[in-house]
């Protein structure tokens, strides 16, 4: 998916003008976004959903940094907390640094001008957030007018520019259309082109993929891939889908229970997980390869936990065939262990996971 | 168009049952009975009126006159039908028209403001104000309003003339549209429309709600839109979609108020109408009323149609 075709179908290649730059982050630039000690509280009637709990990451220039975990591990509160979407109830507690200024809490006003202008977001089910009583023109129009004073004239041109960019063929009509009028792989890229407008610095692709089917996800992908390489902006890209980060992420962080479980690099993470649940998780998948006729697919045991009550100590300890049920893993949260630069595993036996025997 | 097409079979339809309905329940004749020599008198009368066929083909004769522009005439005045149709309809076509855009206009703006400010004094006041409205009947908010705002002031102030008015929809000898025209027409466009203001808005409140939560309205604020863009952009115009229902579906529910509220302002209007034809068992200007009242209904619903093709682009017809 990496690889584009400079052999191929000009309709899709015509945005390689710039030279094509590998999403890998460069080490030395500062961090375009710092998430610093993140948590995120709902009050219910049930008691306290920790939703994200002291989480920590930086986000580089021009990198593609996956988030990965299952359903309430905390991703899309992530997204929501950086831009300050979040319902009123809920208590944000932590920092978030753009550019070195902490985001969070800021005045509205603040907020306002960085969202769609600086740090845009792509949504998952793109026909339920795109409003249905505009035309698609209309609405990536106005996420450009919102930031920038445009003669209606450059403002279309520009509409039309961007749903082109995204691949969407006769975008002049195109931008006529209502969203209903697009098909479900069109409204996505529409989506895109929407956020994408105004060149930000950080896009936070919320499950960009998950309500598409295979080839569309292929697509939309290499569309997000494509224009990377354009605007040189950083995606965060959320998602539960491990076959995606592998494709298009530079480093992932695999969350569980609104923490961080292992962050690293995608090689790292795939091929040398120091973490017992992104060994559970890589484990899981059906490998086409492997087969065995009649082989059961591997499970993690156990269920994800309730984030009103999260286990004590390592909040997977009770699932983890590696744990010390007596010790450690029950009565104190592991810390961020650094294996190597830039690799970390939460788990209190990170170092020593290859040695440690497994419960049956 | 085609709307316009298929409302057709329904206008016969229901003149039909409407006619059905009419002739099985009162009998021209009756007032024949006391007399002497009954019997013979009323079977002429039945001949003469043509109630000895059946009742499809009476309900044809009708039907047939009713094209040619033909209503009969009132078994009461002897005055043309369609004369005093046209004469009723007018008032009540005033108070309706005057109704409508004020119940909808407060409705949508409380509505609004009670979503928007969910759980506010404000909110909580309007939730209360209106579950009284709805729990009003029509008639008992008329005589309160008139005691209220015109007997009460007339008495403390010792006025001559009220500052508004409690009957008909002009003074003597005035028409046309002027201050004297609103002071007689705030209060039975208020009673008429009390519970269409409260359901409304209730209503309003609920689909604005609901919008709010939408996702594209997170969409709109992802893009930094300014709240009160999101508010009047994005989410009103989608909240207003189902409140057209609602209003096309209300519309027959006016009527009913109109028969009440013309009644206790001296409006001579469709309700009145109504009321002196039905106990005067007047049964061929019935007939007629029913049938423009229908026709109101569907022309309601029929603007309620180009209402959401206006509103929502997923339904307007290509």
């Amino acid at each position: 998916m990496t690889q584009i075709d400079p052999t191929g179908d000009p309709e899709t290649n015509r945005i390689l003008e710039p030279p094509f730059v590998p999403a890998v982050a460069p080490s030395d630039a500062p961090p375009v976004l710092s998430v610093r000690g993140l948590s995120v509280e709902f009050p219910t009637d049930d008691g306290v959903v920790r939703a994200v709990d002291d989480l920590s990451f930086d986000v580089f220039p021009n990198e593609t940094l996956g988030i990965v975990g299952e359903s309430g591990s905390g991703k899309s509160v992530t997204s929501l907390a950086i831009l300050g979407l979040l319902p009123k109830q809920a208590r944000v507690r932590g920092e978030v640094r753009f550019r070195g200024d902490n985001i969070l809490g800021a005045k509205e006003n603040t907020l306002r001008e960085l969202r769609g202008d600086r740090i845009a977001m792509i949504f998952q089910d793109a026909l339920a957030a795109l409003n249905p009583v505009f035309t698609v023109g209309n609405q990536i129009a106005e996420s450009i007018a919102v930031h920038h004073d445009l003669p209606k004239r450059e403002l279309e041109a520009r509409v039309v520019e961007l749903l082109d960019m995204v691949g969407i063929s006769q975008p002049a009509q195109r931008a006529k259309q209502y969203p209903h009028e697009f098909s479900g792989g069109m409204r996505q890229r529409a989506m895109i082109a929407m956020s994408i407008a105004n060149d930000p610095d950080v896009l936070i692709a919320d499950e960009p993929t998950t309500a598409l089917d295979v080839t569309i996800q292929a697509q939309v992908l290499d569309v997000l891939e494509r224009i990377q390489t354009r605007t040189r902006s950083a995606i965060m890209l959320i998602t539960h889908d491990l076959g995606v980060v592998a494709g298009v992420a530079a480093r992932v962080i695999v969350m569980y229970a609104g923490r961080q479980a292992e962050l690293g690099t995608v090689d790292e993470i795939f091929y040398e997980p120091k973490h017992p649940y992104t060994r559970g998780l890589l484990a899981s998948l059906p490998r086409v390869d492997r087969r065995v006729v009649n082989e059961r697919l591997h499970r993690i045991e156990g269920q994800p936990p309730s984030l009103i009550f999260v286990p004590s100590g390592c909040a997977f300890h009770p699932r983890c065939p590696y744990a010390d049920l007596q010790g450690l893993c029950v009565s104190e949260r592991p810390p961020s262990v650094e294996l190597s630069v830039g690799h970390c595993s939460d788990c209190h036996f990170a170092a020593t996971l290859d040695e440690r025997p497994v419960r049956p | 168009m085609r709307r316009i097409v298929y409302s057709v079979p329904v206008l016969v339809i229901a003149s039909f049952f409407v006619f059905w309905g009419i002739r099985t329940t009162y009998d021209p004749t009756a007032k024949f009975r006391a007399s002497r020599d009954s019997a013979r008198i009323i079977a002429a009368k039945r001949k003469e009126l043509g109630l000895d066929k059946t009742i499809i083909a009476q309900w044809w004769t009708w039907f047939t006159h009713f094209l040619q522009g033909n209503l009969g005439v009132s078994d009461r005045t002897n005055d043309r039908v369609w004369g005093m149709l046209t004469h009723a309809m007018w008032p009540s076509l005033q108070l309706m028209f005057w109704g409508t855009m004020f119940a909808l206009v407060i409705a949508i703006a409380v509505g609004v403001y009670s979503a928007v400010k969910q759980y506010s004094i404000g909110d909580y006041a309007f939730t209360g104000i209106s579950y009284i409205g709805i729990a009003m009947p029509t008639f008992l908010f008329g005589l309160l309003a008139i005691s209220l705002l015109v007997t009460l002031p007339v008495t403390k102030f010792h006025l001559t003339h009220p500052y508004l008015y409690s009957v008909g929809l002009h003074s003597s000898g005035k028409s046309g549209f002027n201050i004297d025209y609103l002071r007689h027409l705030v209060l039975p466009v208020l009673t008429l429309t009390v519970q269409s203001v409260a359901v409304w808005s209730r209503f309003q409140r609920a689909s604005m709600l609901d919008v709010l939560h939408a996702d594209y309205v997170r969409t709109a604020r992802a893009k930094g839109v300014p709240r009160r863009k999101v508010i009047f952009r994005h989410a009103f115009r989608n909240a207003l979609i189902p409140l057209v229902t609602v209003v096309a579906l209300d519309s027959a529910f006016l009527i009913g108020g109109l028969v009440i509220t013309e009644q206790i302002f001296s409006i001579s209007g469709m309700g009145q109408l109504f009321l002196f034809s039905l106990t005067g068992g007047d049964a061929p200007v019935l007939l007629g009323w029913f049938l423009v009242v229908a026709v109101f209904v569907i022309v309601f619903n029929l603007l309620a149609d180009l209402m959401y093709g206006v509103l929502d682009p997923r339904i307007r017809i290509s």
